[in-house]
């Protein structure tokens, strides 16, 4: 058969250069700059973490998906490696080896493999992966580096508590927020990340700079981190103003944690956040709520991971309500 | 201690107890009755629900069975017979009995006989690809190959042979259910009696064009030459819009009408070689076509069908069939 | 701030290639295949017999119905016969062959190319001759013109749209019969104005023709009835419902709502031009101007062409490359049909033939939803695809009619924008043809 055969198809014959594979390295491109502060902050500790993170990761989808599941194999469009770069963000840069390695093989075998690969997955990989360590291993997973010391060691550095943790233990401990302020690091160390906690989470400001990437090549929308973020600044600040001797400032709230890489990163993960932009503010109001309650009431010293994943679970049915209004309808 | 696990015992058993009744009640106020009958029949009913008798699923037809007053117009084709017999039974009431039949693709547009013109490149569905144009072919009646048949088949019975493009039904497990004489856009498969040992006459085309350009599309194609028609003794063949068509009804599989298409668009299937002209001829005949297979197409799909037919005599010998029996 | 429809759109690559070359009357072909149906409607019925001789212009095909259209022989010679020809659904359809033999027009036909701005028919009159012109809108939709011009009762039209936004990309047809043929567009938006007894017209151009713009703004300084508006590039801004939204704000409501029923009708400028040259110059509709165009084509033109020519002979004035051509397309690569033969025949219809060369012609591979929700941000129609195609695609259409799946324009920027490169319009127009099924069935119930 010599004669070229012309293709034929239906309507539209264009489409977008845009594929999962630039969606997926856009993010990573977003998390560059975070990175390179967690690798500032925490030295090779970090790199260590996040290699194994990584490379476990994708070397889980392969070999599930080539031997087990038996079908082609879609380690190339990266989704994979931003899951394991999303986990490693959220763990503690000196956390053993082995268990950064369970983290990925949970994230990527039962979060999101089990559930039949990407796009399936009702809740977010990494999140799973990091809420599945947390409730195993609380004690590894809650023992911090201290910042800037020691950054050529991989293990057994010197620990200290996060910002968040101080707070919680302080406050339960009778202490008033102006006493333990001197413990606490200053907003402009909050916000440039020299603080303890877990290696990605740590600078608002390399994360905002990948938001703003990230806004730029229209990968994700606004709705979300607004929404997330509003919420929190409200909730915490009316707190604030209600009883200033146990609740922290909302700016301290908003720098600390989880919850710059959670509003930008994990909750506008598309596989698992809602589809119109009402569901997205819906969803995002949701999660800032969750998150102070948690934080504020709860035993955790942060909520952000299980408030994502709680309204994870409740993204089916926001998609279910909250129709885009349909062209010529009237309301 | 003991006190803690006596009173988590005592209060959970309370719950439990509480939960019961509850339910207990719940289930007895809105308790609907159902004729026990119902369950019977459905117990004897194949359970495969695949909607061949009509309703949705084997539940309905139960309850279609135990509500008419008589049967003649309810039938099982997965369970055949037999079924209708034991739901009869259980009703006290006459069963009708049908002649088994078998899902047959009217179409042998094979990548040899049929040329591809063009490439499909959208959704894989017959559907679809048959909205949108006359098909990869130059044949706009023909199997489009993206197995919506395969897909609406519950049985597993027929599948794309990657040789021809043409989906294949497997007689043994076909039970006639009509679920791809639905699925199949072209309206390629009919349901027609089964024979005894798997035997098929039928016209393999459905091009309602005129002869030069049904053939120009596909070599096998029915032209509508009529000769069949002379042919038939049992007035079983019609021709309408340059298409023969056989009744299944009328047919004794006299094998006549094969012997004088001249396009071989009428197939016979699982038949023993011709014994008219000699034993030897035949082999000789078959030797050569296998060796010009390569370069002639039509020798090439003769031969083909010696081969699918051969392993088709080879199942129906391996496996008793019922109908030859009774 | 220049206009633009509100929710949805995309905006592919303009790739306007023949913008700047001037329309070229093509030869007539050595022969002509006229299908019977080339409007929505009933196809229409022959009344010519094959050996008879006809001249340009002579009736082919009479109307079928109110929702139907009148069919003119595009060349003189003599009809072959009645057959069965591949046409542009892919599909083989009754159509008639004409040989042609000389060129000769039928008596009353004004070939010149005069200008003539003095309507003398009153609006019955030019419904009338609208009607037996066999018009129909040259946008693509195809749908019969007289329909239109006939207001129905109760109902009031106070603006006339002329929707010259060719927001398709590749296709220059309108924009250069603009260019070229201003005076006449002008014309015929006046008569199309009396024969509507509409008081103002507006003109929606999108701002990548720019030139068009200011000719046609020259053009109507003294003529305060009619206006022209830039808009936003945009896709699909050319669709009736997203254009009438994006100049006058208003929202033709779900189906089985029509542009009337906001008070406006819209015409194609083709159209425009067509309605033109039957009222002032008796001539019916025979021939029409076709962008030839692709990256697979040398010479990207805008051909004048007679309905009937084949659409090889279109490739080969343009210079179409075959060695490199993967798909042809009749239409827009957003919208159009990508065609299955190189006899098939321009019909009313075709507003270019898009010759895509073989590396873009294949569709990308896909891969599951990863419900990044593009979709439902590009629908115009405030729609869900990516619901309504695993909808029809697991056949629940009752669920799919609740979803409004037959509000769906088919525009395309959906299966466009998606990143998995899934094919979700496919999977809605399977699911919208089948609602439409069960709907007419109730009805007939």
């Amino acid at each position: 058969m010599s004669q070229k055969l012309f293709h034929v198809s239906l309507s539209p014959h264009i489409q977008t250069r845009d594929s999962i594979q630039r969606i997926m390295l856009d993010v990573i491109i977003a998390l560059l700059p975070a990175l390179a502060v967690a690798l500032y902050v925490f030295g090779l500790g970090a790199l260590q973490t996040i290699l194994l993170a990584v490379c476990s990761a994708v070397f889980f989808e392969y070999i599930l998906q080539k031997f087990v599941l038996r079908v082609k194999p879609t380690v190339s469009d990266l989704s994979a490696v931003v899951t394991g770069l999303l986990l490693a963000y959220n763990l503690p840069s000196n956390l053993p080896w082995w268990m950064v390695i369970v983290g990925t093989f949970v994230a990527i075998g039962i979060a999101k493999m089990s559930f039949g690969g990407i796009g399936n997955n009702p809740f977010n990989p990494a999140l799973v992966g990091r809420v599945f360590l947390l409730l195993s291993f609380p004690v590894a997973m809650t023992t911090w580096p201290k910042p800037l010391v020691n950054r050529t060691a991989l293990t057994d550095v010197v620990t200290s508590a996060t910002p968040l943790s101080v707070l919680k233990e302080g406050v339960n401990g009778g202490q008033t927020v102006s006493t333990l302020s001197a413990q606490l690091p200053s907003f402009w160390d909050l916000f440039i990340g020299t603080i303890g906690g877990s290696l990605g989470e740590v600078s608002a400001l390399a994360l905002l700079i990948g938001f703003i990437y990230l806004l730029w090549r229209k990968v994700i929308s606004w709705h979300i981190p607004a929404a997330i973020i509003v919420t929190i600044t409200i909730f915490t600040g009316t707190l604030y103003l209600l009883n200033p001797a146990v609740n922290a400032h909302p700016v301290f709230h908003l720098f600390t944690g989880g919850i710059m890489l959670g509003a930008i990163y994990m909750a506008t993960d598309m596989v698992t956040s809602p589809m119109t932009y009402k569901g997205m503010l819906i969803f995002g109001v949701c999660i800032g709520l969750l998150t102070v309650i948690i934080r504020v009431f709860g035993a955790y010293p942060e909520g952000m991971s299980f408030a994502i994943l709680m309204m994870n679970a409740f993204v089916p049915l926001i998609n279910k309500f909250c129709k885009p209004k349909r062209f010529g309808e009237k309301i | 201690m003991n006190n803690t696990l006596l009173y988590t015992i005592a209060s959970l058993s309370g719950l439990g107890l509480i939960a019961a009744i509850i339910l207990y009640i719940i289930a007895q106020k809105f308790k609907v009755y159902e004729d026990p009958k119902i369950d019977e029949v459905d117990e004897v009913l194949p359970g495969a629900n695949c909607g061949g008798c009509g309703f949705p699923g084997c539940r309905n037809f139960a309850e279609e069975c135990v509500k008419a007053s008589d049967l003649s117009n309810l039938y099982c084709p997965v369970g055949g017979d037999e079924c209708m017999q034991n739901v009869a039974r259980i009703l006290g009431r006459e069963a009708v009995k049908k002649i088994p039949k078998v899902a047959v693709v009217r179409c042998n547009g094979t990548y040899k006989n049929c040329p591809q013109t063009t490439v499909y490149d959208g959704a894989q569905t017959c559907a679809i690809a048959s909205k949108l144009y006359g098909g990869p072919t130059q044949c706009q009646y023909g199997c489009l190959g993206f197995a919506d048949c395969v897909a609406a088949c519950k049985f597993d019975a027929i599948y794309i042979d990657q040789e021809t493009g043409l989906p294949v039904v497997d007689d043994d497990k076909c039970t006639a259910c009509g679920a791809c004489v639905i699925a199949c856009p072209r309206h390629l498969i009919e349901l027609r009696k089964k024979w005894p040992k798997g035997r098929k006459i039928y016209v393999a085309c459905m091009n309602h064009d005129k002869g030069g350009s049904a053939r120009k599309a596909c070599q096998t194609a029915c032209i509508g030459c009529q000769l069949c028609v002379k042919e038939c003794k049992f007035d079983a063949i019609t021709v309408t819009d340059f298409l023969a068509y056989i009744d299944p009804d009328k047919c004794t599989l006299c094998r006549k009408c094969v012997a004088v298409c001249p396009t071989h668009a009428i197939q016979e299937i699982n038949f023993p070689p011709r014994k008219q002209p000699g034993k030897d001829t035949k082999v000789k005949t078959n030797k050569q076509d296998s060796q010009n297979s390569q370069s002639d197409n039509l020798s090439a799909q003769t031969h083909q069908e010696n081969m699918q037919s051969k392993t088709n005599n080879d199942q129906g010998d391996s496996t008793q069939n019922p109908n030859e029996a009774g | 701030m220049i206009k633009t429809f509100p929710k949805g759109g995309v905006h592919p690559p303009d790739n306007k290639l023949s913008c700047d070359q001037k329309i070229v009357r093509l030869p007539v072909p050595e022969q002509a295949i006229v299908p019977l149906s080339q409007h929505i409607g009933a196809p229409a019925k022959a009344v010519v017999k094959p050996m008879d001789l006809v001249k340009v212009g002579d009736l082919l095909a009479q109307n079928n119905g109110f929702i139907s259209a009148n069919i003119h022989a595009p060349v003189s010679g003599k009809i072959m016969k009645i057959d069965d020809c591949i046409d542009v659904s892919g599909y083989k359809n009754k159509s008639i062959i004409i040989k042609t033999e000389g060129d000769s027009f039928a008596e009353g036909i004004d070939i010149s190319q005069d200008l003539n701005e003095e309507i003398r028919l009153t609006p019955q009159q030019i419904t009338e001759r609208v009607a037996s012109s066999g018009i129909v809108g040259l946008g693509g939709a195809t749908f019969p013109s007289h329909v239109k011009l006939s207001v129905p009762k109760g109902k009031t039209c106070d603006y006339l749209i002329i929707n010259a936004v060719e927001c398709e990309p590749y296709l220059t047809a309108d924009h250069r019969l603009m260019l070229e043929k201003g005076k006449e567009i002008l014309t015929g938006i006046r008569i199309i104005l009396k024969a509507l007894d509409v008081s103002s017209a507006i003109i929606g151009i999108e701002n990548n023709k720019k030139d068009a713009i200011t000719y046609l703004e020259t053009l109507t300084k003294n003529v305060p009835e009619i206006s022209v508006q830039a808009l936003k590039v945009q896709y699909p801004q050319g669709g009736e419902k997203q254009l009438i939204k994006a100049l006058l704000g208003r929202e033709v409501p779900a189906p089985p709502g029509l542009p009337i029923d906001v008070g406006c009708v819209v015409f194609n400028v083709g159209t425009v031009f067509a309605i033109y040259e039957a009222v002032q110059k008796n001539k019916p509709l025979i021939e029409r101007v076709v962008t030839v165009t692709g990256k697979a084509v040398k010479k990207p033109s805008n051909f004048l062409v007679r309905i009937g020519t084949s659409v090889q002979q279109l490739m080969q004035a343009a210079q179409a490359d075959m060695d490199q051509a993967g798909k042809i397309i009749s239409g827009g690569p957003m919208m159009g049909k990508a065609l299955n033969s190189l006899d098939i025949p321009v019909v009313k219809g075709t507003s270019g033939i898009l010759v895509l060369p073989w590396e873009d012609s294949k569709r990308a591979e896909v891969e599951n939803c990863i419900r990044c929700g593009r979709c439902v941000t590009v629908c115009p129609l405030g729609l869900e695809p990516y619901l309504l195609s695993k909808l029809s695609q697991k056949a629940f259409f009752e669920r799919a009619e609740d979803e409004d799946i037959i509000n769906c324009i088919e525009c395309g920027c959906c299966s466009y924008t998606c990143p998995s490169g899934r094919p979700l319009l496919d999977f809605i127009r399977h699911g919208k043809t089948t609602v439409m099924n069960m709907i007419k069935q109730r009805g007939k119930k």
